[in-house]
């Protein structure tokens, strides 16, 4: 009787929990969505002849142009022959990187979202925009590879509602595409050896990107006083300390130590770093993305 | 134990105090509870060491906060007393208290009283019996246990007058045996027969006394002289100058009783006495009904105002005069000259002076009154008024008291009256016979030339002896006069004017008048005067100077009222005579106050004692208070009050703190607030310009329509005339004020409410005060004028508690049809019947070359028709009409007429005659020719 019911809790269980997970699906997508429709979409040209649409230039025709490339009805306008040039306009991969790790399930206040949930709604609003760009986004790793289909979009926001085990994310670094872009984010608590094992390899393959990391205001100011024990959100690490108010200091100069080695960590590996607040909105930091990545790509 | 002012019940508890520093080691000892917080930050915490090794200890002062409370709780629970009494001074054996209980003891009664209390308070702690012995009321003195005494200490007033000698004399004689102590609680007065009761309560044993250090002022009645208010104030101890304000208090219009003048007086380094003179109008002199000093709140300090204060109110009645006649005809000529320099004159209707409640009413040769008016004019004799009639043609030539006596007749009267010495007549003129010993004109000389040609007779009656007052030498009545109720009618069988005899040009008339009481005299009566008559009291004065209602005292023999000492049975107060009123006052005329002299062994204190007051119960609070605040300040420091997680405990803790303190109603306060500003800026709204307004009848499709018809009509004037009024406005009767409005349109409708009593009493003054409502019962298409419509017979329902007068349709001449244009229609969406104004005085007469008759002076109150005008009139927004009127251009034709009656009739409400006296201008003109 008993396993009976065990076994009818379970599937019942794991309905309940992937409603409950595809409920937030289209909510994170129509605020993506909504982030992403802020941004007016610039030419995405790569300022070079190339192939591509659009036009770029007529050049004077050199010797071993094939004489099919000659513009007959330019050149019919003077004496030379001119060769109609066209940009060069090439699909981009860019690989995502999201924490989903236990810290950032973290907010100190109910005005501020979730670390993680300002982290997944940037980076699929990121991606609706590369999409939309025409470029082909995907995560790192083998997960999922980048593709420039609609259909992307989706899956993506799939893959950001799993939350991923640990206490503190690692970057994953594998099977990157040489010369993509990438987007981390993460609020960059853990170990930065790995972060910086993942920058170097990035950079071994010329992939280059955006770290950005993402801070509740309350990790900023350390606003703590009294007799405390601070635990990490899943439970893992714990410190105690008789006054609060004396660690501030110190635990400020780390946080801005922190921030220096990955800023000196993105100037070596040409990546770029930004930092976010979850009590800013999450369109300045769309913005600051997006150009950067744009940036980025020229 | 005592320690300074302040006394322990249980002492041995302070030695709790010694442990406070083991507790404070303790406490610094023991670090507050750690809070468990999640935060990822930890990661760049770990390896953080703290910098003291020691935890983050509670701080000083909170501990220190909390030392004092744990002091204040040892403390309070160790019973502090502060001013514990010392049982060694009080002595043992029964109690006697003696109380003066006169006028000047109530200066300091309530001291007094809690004086009594506290030391009843200790007698009963020390088991003693006490008595308490007022002076003023003297009773035999038992001695009773001090918590009987107690309960019935609020009993104990003092009374308006002061021991007499008599009364001390029976106390002292009625002491009781034995030994006792005496406590006299003095008023500060000296008195014969004070001496003697001393020696007597010496006798049984020790005498203290208690006497208040202010010395009792006193005020002496006041007189009157030079037309100024003589006010005399005395002090029993000429101490240094003192400045005091003597406050005349009356009845203000409203009723309510206020000051209405203040008498700065100074006493003099070495005087007793000081003196100043109050002038006053005679209408403020009338209303005051006593003086009193400010801030002295005795009987003595306050002197009451009788008749001798007051002018006398005549209201003349005179008959209607007809067209312009000469005042030296006028009956109200001679009253005037005769009464005026002695008393109030009052002009105007009947029914309009009975309110005014006046002394005597005068008619002058008026015959007939209405049934309301007997009614009212018949109350009011019975409540002591005095009616004067005076004969006339029309008296003479009317049927009234010829079978039946008229009740506002003394005497039944013969037709006709009769000439005697005129030129178609036989005989001399009549003089007067010598006055009768029990008339009231008995003593006053008569002049030789007063003659009498006509008069009224007197039917020969059973009850006719009695009353005449005076006659003529053939016999025949000249005064008569009947009492009714408490008033009485005196009739004078000539006329006022010198028509009918020479009477009213002789000074003997106003002798008549002035004995008559009609006329006020001033000089205060001797007790002699007196003798004979009852005085009833009307208001007495309390001891604390208050005037309150008599009730069923009785009444006082003359010969007393005046000298007689002032006790149980001869309260100071306000009575009332046969025809007048009397003030007796605490004070006589030459009274003088003298201090108290008591022997030198005797203990002279204060009436303050410093009383027992347990401080046990404070101090806990205060314990509590602390404690209070140290849980918040242990939240705050634990971060526990800031933060995240904490919002919701300090919202707790600060609702907490608002609940101790008393909330008082702001809510309330802001809401009324709001409500008046409302109003405030409807009315600044309604009367900045003309404001066209109609009447919410609660039919919101006709609110909308009457609305709109104002707009049209208000557009209308402003593009014809120089009128420029504002949007319209909607009245509700029930709360809106009217008299903003100078016009309100009421459309009819059959189901709205009938207006509540209050808002008709609002109507009805707006109708008084020049306002003018236009009813419309909308209705002409169908139905006539009348009830014929069920709009018809709620208009008759609605304005038949309104004060509106005589009706007519508007006849051809009326100043509505050329107030702005000349109309003949006054058509609105019907064109129906008759429109109805009021009705024009019967004596309108057309002049010769005038286009219309003089009509109503004023505008008339009211406009009835049913002619559905606001329908008419209405736009919409766009200025485009909103219904229909008739058909095709006579439609519109129609509409204009009905827009220029509507002119017309602001015009009318604003501008009222002025039209109709513009058509004089040309004869004026004319005349300035000549």
């Amino acid at each position: 009787m008993s396993d009976q019911t065990a076994q009818l809790q379970d599937p019942r269980e794991l309905r309940e929990r992937a409603e409950r997970q595809a409920e937030s699906l289209p909510a994170l997508l129509a605020r993506a969505e909504h982030l992403a429709g802020t941004v007016l979409l610039g030419d995405h040209g790569r300022r070079r002849s190339g192939l591509g649409d659009d036009f770029w230039q007529y050049r004077p025709a050199q010797m071993g142009d094939p004489a099919r490339w000659i513009d007959w009805r330019r050149s019919a306008r003077s004496d030379d022959r001119y060769v109609r040039e066209r940009e060069w306009q090439i699909a981009q991969s860019v690989m995502l990187w999201v924490d989903q790790a236990a810290s950032m399930r973290f907010s100190s206040d109910k005005k501020f979202p979730e670390k993680c949930e300002r982290a997944r709604l940037l980076a699929l609003a990121t991606a609706i925009l590369l999409i939309r760009g025409g470029e082909r986004v995907g995560l790192t790793g083998t997960l999922l590879p980048p593709r420039r289909a609609q259909n992307q979009i989706y899956r993506l926001a799939e893959f950001f509602s799993i939350p991923a085990q640990g206490d503190y994310g690692v970057p994953e670094h594998r099977a990157m595409i040489p010369n993509a872009r990438a987007l981390f984010i993460s609020d960059f608590l853990a170990d930065l050896s790995e972060v910086e094992r993942a920058l170097t390899k990035a950079a071994d393959r010329g992939v280059r990107g955006v770290l950005l990391m993402v801070l509740d205001p309350s990790e900023e100011s350390f606003p703590f006083q009294g007799r405390t024990v601070f635990q990490s959100v899943g439970g893992t690490v714990e410190h105690e300390t008789l006054k609060a108010g004396d660690l501030r200091t110190r635990y400020l100069t780390r946080l801005a130590e922190r921030k220096d080695r990955l800023d000196q960590l993105c100037r070596v590996t040409g990546w770029q770093f930004q930092l976010h607040h979850t009590d800013k909105s999450a369109q300045s930091a769309l913005l600051t993305i997006y150009s950067a990545l744009d940036r980025g790509t020229s | 134990m005592i320690l300074g002012p302040v006394g322990f019940a249980a002492p041995w508890l302070l030695l709790a105090l010694a442990a406070l520093p083991i507790l404070w080691i303790i406490l610094r000892a023991v670090p507050p509870a750690p809070i468990r917080r999640r935060f990822p930050g930890v990661a760049l915490l770990l390896g953080l060491t703290d910098e003291e090794s020691v935890s983050d200890r509670t701080p000083w002062w909170l501990l220190l906060l909390r030392m004092l409370a744990v002091a204040a709780i040892i403390i309070g629970l160790a019973g502090p007393v502060l001013n514990p009494q010392d049982e060694a001074e009080t002595g043992s054996g029964p109690l006697l208290i003696v109380m003066d209980g006169s006028w000047a003891s109530a200066r300091d009664w309530d001291r007094s009283a809690g004086l009594v209390d506290g030391i009843l308070a200790e007698t009963g702690r020390q088991g003693r019996t006490a008595a308490i012995l007022r002076l003023t009321t003297p009773e035999e003195v038992t001695f009773r246990t001090a918590d009987t005494l107690r309960s019935r200490l609020p009993g104990y007033v003092p009374r308006p007058w002061e021991p007499s000698v008599t009364d001390m004399q029976t106390v002292a004689a009625a002491l009781p045996e034995g030994r006792f102590d005496t406590y006299w609680l003095s008023d500060g007065l000296n008195r014969d027969g004070r001496t003697a009761l001393l020696t007597a309560l010496e006798d049984h044993g020790t005498v203290t006394i208690y006497e208040s250090p202010r010395p009792a002022l006193g005020l002496r009645p006041v007189t009157i002289e030079d037309g100024a208010l003589q006010v005399t104030a005395v002090r029993p101890l000429a101490l240094g100058p003192q400045e005091i304000t003597v406050q005349a208090v009356g009845r203000d219009p409203s009723g309510t009783l206020r000051t209405l003048a203040n008498l700065p007086m100074t006493f003099q380094d070495a005087a007793t006495e000081a003196t100043a003179g109050l002038s006053l109008p005679a209408e403020l002199r009338a209303r005051v009904t006593h003086l009193t000093i400010a801030g002295s709140r005795t009987a003595g300090a306050t002197t009451l105002s009788d008749d001798s204060f007051r002018r006398r109110e005549v209201a003349l009645i005179g008959t209607r005069q007809e067209g312009e006649t000469l005042d030296l005809l006028s009956p109200m000529h001679y009253l005037h000259k005769a009464l005026s320099p002695s008393v109030d004159l009052l002009d105007g209707a009947l029914m309009d002076m009975i309110p005014a409640n006046p002394d005597v009413i005068v008619l002058a040769d008026v015959a007939q009154l209405s049934e309301s008016e007997e009614e009212a004019l018949f109350d009011w004799i019975d409540q002591g008024g005095m009616l004067l009639r005076f004969a006339g043609p029309r008296l003479a030539a009317s049927d009234v008291s010829r079978e039946v006596e008229d009740p506002f007749l003394p005497v039944r009267l013969r037709a006709g009256g009769r000439n005697v010495g005129g030129a178609m007549s036989w005989g001399e003129p009549k003089t007067l016979a010598p006055f009768d010993a029990t008339s009231p004109f008995n003593g006053l000389p008569i002049p030789g030339d007063v003659t009498i040609s006509s008069q009224v007779m007197a039917q020969p009656d059973p009850s006719l002896a009695d009353r005449v007052i005076a006659r003529l030498t053939d016999g025949t009545p000249l005064v008569t006069r009947k009492a009714i109720g408490q008033g009485q009618v005196v009739l004078f069988h000539v006329t006022a004017n010198a028509e009918w005899s020479t009477l009213p040009l002789s000074g003997l008339f106003v002798q008549m008048l002035e004995r008559l009481s009609v006329s006020s005299t001033t000089a205060r009566p001797e007790a002699s005067d007196l003798e004979g008559t009852t005085w009833q009291p009307v208001q007495l004065l309390t001891a604390a100077g208050r005037i309150e209602p008599a009730g069923t005292l009785p009444g006082v023999p003359g010969e007393r009222l005046i000298d007689a000492p002032l006790g149980d049975d001869l309260r100071p107060g306000l009575y009332q005579g046969p025809d007048s009123t009397l003030a007796r006052n605490v004070l006589s005329a030459g009274a003088v106050l003298r201090p108290t002299q008591w022997p030198a062994r005797l203990r002279v204190e204060g009436l303050t004692r410093a009383e027992e007051q347990p401080l046990g119960g404070w101090l806990l609070a205060l314990a509590l208070a602390m404690l209070t605040a140290d849980i918040v300040a242990t939240l705050a420091l634990s971060g526990r009050l800031t933060g995240t997680r904490a919002t919701g405990t300090a919202a707790t803790l600060l609702l907490a703190l608002a609940l101790l303190q008393p909330s008082p109603a702001a809510a309330q306060d802001q809401t009324g607030r709001q409500a008046i500003d409302a109003d405030t800026t409807r009315a600044i709204a309604a009367t900045t310009e003309v404001v066209l307004a109609h009447i919410v009848t609660g039919n919101s499709q006709i609110d909308d329509l009457a609305r709109a018809g104002l707009e049209g009509l208000g557009q209308v004037l402003n593009f014809r005339t120089s009128v420029e009024p504002d949007a319209p406005m909607s009245v509700n009767l029930e709360t809106d004020e009217l008299a903003f409005y100078p016009f309100l349109y009421w459309p009819i409708t059959p189901d709205q409410p009938i207006p509540t009593a209050e808002a008709y009493q609002k109507l009805n003054r707006y109708l008084r005060t020049g306002g003018m409502i236009m009813f419309d019962t909308r209705d002409a298409d169908i139905a006539s004028f009348g009830a014929s419509s069920p709009n018809g017979r709620k208009l008759q329902a609605l304005a038949a508690p309104l004060d509106i007068p005589a009706l007519e349709p508007v006849p051809e001449d009326h100043v509505l049809t050329r107030t702005f244009y000349l109309l003949r229609d006054f058509p609105g969406r019907h064109m129906g019947r008759d429109v109805w104004v009021e009705a024009a005085p019967a004596d309108a007469e057309l002049i010769e070359g005038m286009p219309f008759r003089n009509l109503n002076d004023g505008v008339t109150p009211v406009i009835i028709g049913g002619n559905d005008w606001a329908a008419a009139w209405a736009i919409d927004q766009t200025g485009n009409a909103l219904l229909p009127v008739g058909r095709g251009y006579a439609g519109e034709r129609q509409r204009e007429i009905a827009y220029r009656f509507g002119v017309n009739l602001i015009m009318h409400v604003l501008t009222g005659n002025y039209k109709s006296d513009q058509v004089h201008v040309p004869a004026l003109l004319d005349r300035l020719g000549q």
